[in-house]
């Protein structure tokens, strides 16, 4: 239950709301699979669940993703270099990748839910020929919330990838599409039969996009999200994040949509 | 461990002797602010003797009994889980020094207890807790250094409670295992005297202690027949067949929302079950900002915190709250550690405010939806 300490490489802003936490985690590295997170600590303030969004294959450096939203993360925009973060994790089931060796991978992002399915999109790319084909359908609010711009633009000049991006409200300059991600689903290159979907976003976002990859042939049992929860000890003990029978901390926070699907049709559970 | 003894009234002092030069500290239930509450207790005069309890929905009064009873009452609004799991505890205490944060060594040692009077259901909600703090993948081990050196003195009852529902349970009203020593208390005209079962080694090694000679067979019957005529006694019952289910398939049942209506959602229910596990924890620093220290308390899921994450509570309504933590109780706990999480004790039916009864809402669910399979 004691955080380990790890100083702070740098911080950069994303977003106007978004930045990331590069950790040293030192020599020893920090393994961890797609999909976990970490408890991060702000000493004497409090401790929050973040995803882990770097690339699993750099151990040696750790990447958090945080939008500032309460006391501790809004502290956390604040640290600098050599400040210490305590870090417990890394936590839950991860994204699985394995499961989509072979199959056509579809990644479904809203808003910062792109920074749980970065460290899954790093493992599909650098292990591309296990593949088949690959998309990425990323919603976000307005062209100012585009999260890892830059690498997205990169990706989307990959010849052995698809990227649609769409916005909620464009501004004068943005020549993409306007409307919600699920709109894309229908467009995105896949074979329906043999796809796995990874969604990470706003539940009611990942719950629409589940529905609509559902309807359009996927199995439940291949369409996967992360899930979101007030979390506390991240190891099953403090009752938080309890989703009917889930412990979102341990038994998740990476579901099936077939698991789920009962579950998220019921309001407050 | 067969064999059960006979501790006469005047020699049951001894236990407590015994125990002390063992190095236990004891706890049970003494009186206190007209309520029967467990606290350290020296001798057997800090017992509540001769006193019982009457329990309704809502209600709970002390009274004075004809006789001298040591243990003439059921349960009060404590368990012996505040002995495990406190309800506030420092995790840890941290140090910003010139190399970096350090960990300061609390160096508490973990009191060792004796729960005395531990009546079968809480007995029962210490071994549902062992499972969900000692069962992994993760273990608390705050607890389970706590839970490791316990000696367990039960009680059980000869009588029951108006809230009380063992029985339906499965978990009373004789302790049947995990206890050291096993009590039952018989009164009347052969003498206030208590029948003792060792269930440990340990257990054998205390009796052993205390005066006492094998029980004859009349003693042996009368105390079995005092149970049996307990079990038949409890206040409520619950219909646990399917209960997993039932629930489960019924969140939209219009009663959830009847019952979010009289809930306050004080709190109450949770902070007196036996077997609620809900914690969250409290990050401080010093005024210098040098140390820091988290501390652990317990929490209830009929906060609207207890479920925020940005944005708002996810579970704004008293219906959702109830809802969560009577299925919780009932039917997910199930799931999550292969055991109800409810003992039967009625704690959370007495020291509701408004007296909102856990066992009528299960009949309620049940009862509607076995009309519409009658209608269907």
């Amino acid at each position: 239950m004691v955080p380990r300490f790890m100083p702070v490489l740098d911080v950069w802003d994303d977003t106007d709301d978004t930045f990331t936490v590069e950790l040293d985690p030192g020599p020893a590295g920090f393994s961890f699979r797609p999909g976990q997170f970490n408890m991060l600590y702000v000493f004497g303030l409090g401790e929050v669940p973040i995803s882990i969004s770097g690339d699993p294959a750099t151990s040696g450096r750790l990447l958090h993703t945080i939008r500032g939203v309460g006391p501790v993360t809004s502290a956390m925009r604040d640290l600098a270099k050599g400040d210490l973060v305590g870090v417990r994790g890394p936590f839950g089931v991860p994204w699985p990748v394995g499961l989509a060796s072979s199959r056509d991978v579809v990644f479904v992002a809203g808003g910062i839910g792109l920074a749980p399915l970065r460290p899954a999109l790093y493992h599909v790319l650098n292990h591309r020929e296990e593949y088949e084909r690959v998309s990425l359908l990323y919603g976000v609010r307005s062209p100012h919330d585009l999260l890892f711009e830059d690498e997205v633009t990169e990706w989307r000049g990959r010849f052995d990838m698809a990227v649609r991006v769409t916005v909620d409200t464009a501004d004068r300059k943005w020549r993409g599409s306007v409307g919600v991600v699920t709109k894309l689903i229908p467009r995105a290159p896949f074979d329906p039969h043999n796809a796995v979907a990874f969604i990470c976003g706003p539940e009611i976002m990942m719950q629409f996009a589940a529905e609509e990859l559902a309807k359009s042939g996927v199995r439940a049992g291949r369409i996967h999200l992360s899930m979101e929860r007030n979390m506390k000890c991240g190891i099953g003990l403090c009752g938080h994040c309890q989703f009917g029978k889930d412990f979102i901390c341990k038994d998740g926070p990476v579901f099936t949509y077939e698991a789920l699907h009962s579950r998220l049709d019921v309001r407050e559970v | 461990m067969s064999t059960t003894a006979v501790v006469e009234r005047e020699n049951f002092e001894e236990l407590f002797e015994a125990l002390r030069a063992r190095g236990y500290e004891s706890v049970g239930p003494t009186v206190r602010d007209s309520t029967i509450v467990y606290d350290h207790i020296e001798t057997v005069a800090d017992l509540p003797v001769g006193w019982t309890d009457i329990q309704e929905a809502g209600t709970y009064r002390l009274v004075r009994r004809k006789d001298e009873a040591l243990f003439g009452y059921v349960i009060g609004p404590h368990s012996f889980k505040k002995y495990l799991f406190p309800p506030r505890h420092t995790l840890f205490t941290l140090e910003k020094t010139s190399e970096g944060v350090k960990l300061v060594d609390a160096g508490d040692p973990v009191p060792q207890y004796a729960f005395i009077g531990m009546r079968p259901c809480e007995l029962a909600a210490m071994s549902i807790q062992d499972r969900v703090f000692g069962e992994g993948p993760f273990f608390d081990t705050e607890y389970l250094r706590r839970r490791q050196q316990v000696f367990v003195v039960a009680v059980n009852c000869v009588e029951t409670g108006g809230t009380c529902f063992c029985t339906s349970m499965g978990t009373g009203p004789k302790a049947l295992e995990g206890f050291d020593l096993s009590v039952t208390e018989l009164l009347g005209d052969a003498g206030h005297r208590f029948l003792i079962e060792a269930g440990s080694p340990l257990g054998e090694e205390v009796l052993a202690d205390l005066p006492h000679r094998a029980a004859e067979s009349g003693e042996v019957a009368d105390a079995e027949r005092l149970l049996e005529q307990a079990e038949g006694a409890m206040g409520r019952s619950l219909d646990t067949g399917g209960i997993k289910e039932l629930l489960v398939g019924n969140p939209e049942h219009p009663r959830w929302e009847r019952v979010g209506e009289q809930c306050l959602t004080c709190t109450n229910c949770t902070m007196v079950c036996p077997t609620c596990f809900c914690a969250t924890v409290e990050d401080t620093q010093s005024l210098d900002g040098a140390t820091a220290e988290r501390v652990r308390r317990w929490d209830s899921c009929f906060t609207t915190e207890f479920s925020y994450i940005h944005g708002g509570s996810l579970r704004p309504s008293a219906a959702a709250r109830y809802r969560q933590w009577m299925t919780h109780k009932l039917a997910s706990w199930i799931d999550q550690f292969g055991t109800s999480g409810c003992v039967g004790c009625g704690r959370c039916i007495t020291w509701c405010p408004v007296g909102i009864d856990i066992t009528k809402i299960a009949a309620a669910i049940r009862a509607s939806e076995e009309k519409k399979h009658a209608l269907a």
